[in-house]
């Protein structure tokens, strides 16, 4: 079982995910997309640990999962208490820094 | 090798699903998919630990709160189509099809060597060579990990916090409010009037009518009415003059809106099929 097919499998979901990042403009959609990138990299993680025969990969891989867990959770609230505020959800919206 | 040729394509469309979906439940539930094949891409890889992660924190905790947000927030908040910054879109995708050719060009060039495989690594278990690691090399790591959460919880609960912005009324001061409202502006005491009931609505979307035959706005919810799904009380008013027109005329029967032939199902006016009832009904009336 060779490992290229799943790092090239993580290339795409991971490019998919930018793509995502870079064009959507609801803010819970760009965060699915930021979500797919990290699974992308823990792929890769994963099939690197099997590559060198150790379980490092696998434990940076929890720990990439453990963060998005906390990520996941502000940036949702954030959202929220932006929805709140502003009464949408588009990232185009929140632009009141600008002026 | 058989699993990851099954799942790859599924994968990468269900990838291409989150990217072009319109709505974000379904780019939700195509996210689920992604997450659910990469669980079992890392069964494969020797990672049972992290299947068992990846569907529970994953696919169970967070696309579950992020289906809850998105019911917080409104299902219909579709994205919008209008570019905010010209040519950024073709850009993107540019720049991201190029940045994927690289990557998946570079990545098929390398070659790392054999795989050594993790069958050494796995001899005690997988979870149990992964507690080793972590509770030796990546002690502060994990402890930090444990601080990291604890902000993030706290954090949530501060930032999702709605702050009372004056003292909550009670239920005597309600009451001396209405007493007050009455004695100063003669408003009426006793409860609001109910919305209308009649034999063709009897949703509380529909106001009720008062003997003079104009509606009551004040029978219905402030809230509907700023939605704009009231029935408005003009439309309803040409509504009852018609009616009231078909029977003078034709001394019949044939009221405007009673089915002639067909049964309509369940009941007339049942709130979840109030706008279906509404369009034909109008149809009738033409």
């Amino acid at each position: 079982m060779s490992e290229t097919p799943f790092l090239v499998l993580s290339a795409i979901l991971f490019t998919i995910g930018a793509v995502g990042v870079l064009t959507r403009r609801n803010a819970l959609v760009l965060f699915m997309c930021v979500e797919m990138m990290l699974n992308a990299t823990n792929l890769a993680l994963v099939t690197f640990s099997r590559v060198h025969g150790n379980l490092d990969g696998q434990v940076t891989a929890f720990f990439v999962m453990v963060v998005a867990a906390a990520e996941v959770v502000v940036g949702l609230a954030i959202i929220v208490t932006i929805f709140r505020t502003r009464r949408s959800a588009s990232v185009d919206d929140a632009s009141l820094l600008k002026y | 090798m058989i699993a990851f040729w099954l799942l790859a394509p599924v994968m990468v469309v269900a990838a291409l699903g989150v990217l072009f979906a319109r709505k974000a439940v379904h780019a939700a539930l195509l996210l689920a998919v992604v997450m659910i094949g990469l669980a079992v891409l890392y069964l494969v890889q020797d990672a049972p630990f992290l299947f068992a992660v990846q569907i529970i924190v994953y696919t169970g905790a967070i696309l579950m709160l992020f289906l809850f947000v998105l019911m917080l927030v409104g299902v219909d908040a579709s994205d919008s189509v209008v570019e905010t910054i010209k040519g950024q879109r073709v850009l993107a995708i540019l720049l991201g099809l190029a940045f994927g050719a690289l990557l998946v060009v570079g990545v098929a060039q390398v070659t790392v060597g054999t795989v050594v495989g993790l069958d050494q690594a796995n001899t005690d278990g997988n979870i149990q060579g992964l507690a080793d690691l972590l509770f030796s090399r990546y002690a502060i790591a994990f402890e930090a990990t444990a601080a990291l959460l604890i902000t993030a919880a706290l954090g949530t609960m501060v930032l999702a916090h709605g702050e009372r912005m004056e003292p909550k009324l009670s239920q005597r001061e309600t009451a001396d409010k209405r007493m007050r409202d009455y004695a100063e502006h003669g408003r009426h005491l006793g409860p609001l009037p109910a919305p209308g009931v009649y034999a063709r609505h009897n949703a509380v979307d529909t106001p009720a009518l008062l003997p003079d035959g104009t509606p009551a706005e004040s029978s219905v919810s402030r809230v509907l009415a700023a939605r704009g799904t009231v029935r408005s009380a003009g439309r309803l008013a040409d509504d009852i003059e018609e009616l009231t027109r078909g029977l003078r005329d034709d001394g019949s029967s044939n009221v405007p809106g009673e089915p002639d032939a067909t049964p309509k199902g369940p009941i007339e006016g049942d709130p979840s099929r109030q706008g279906h009832d509404r369009a034909s009904d109008e149809e009738v009336q033409r």
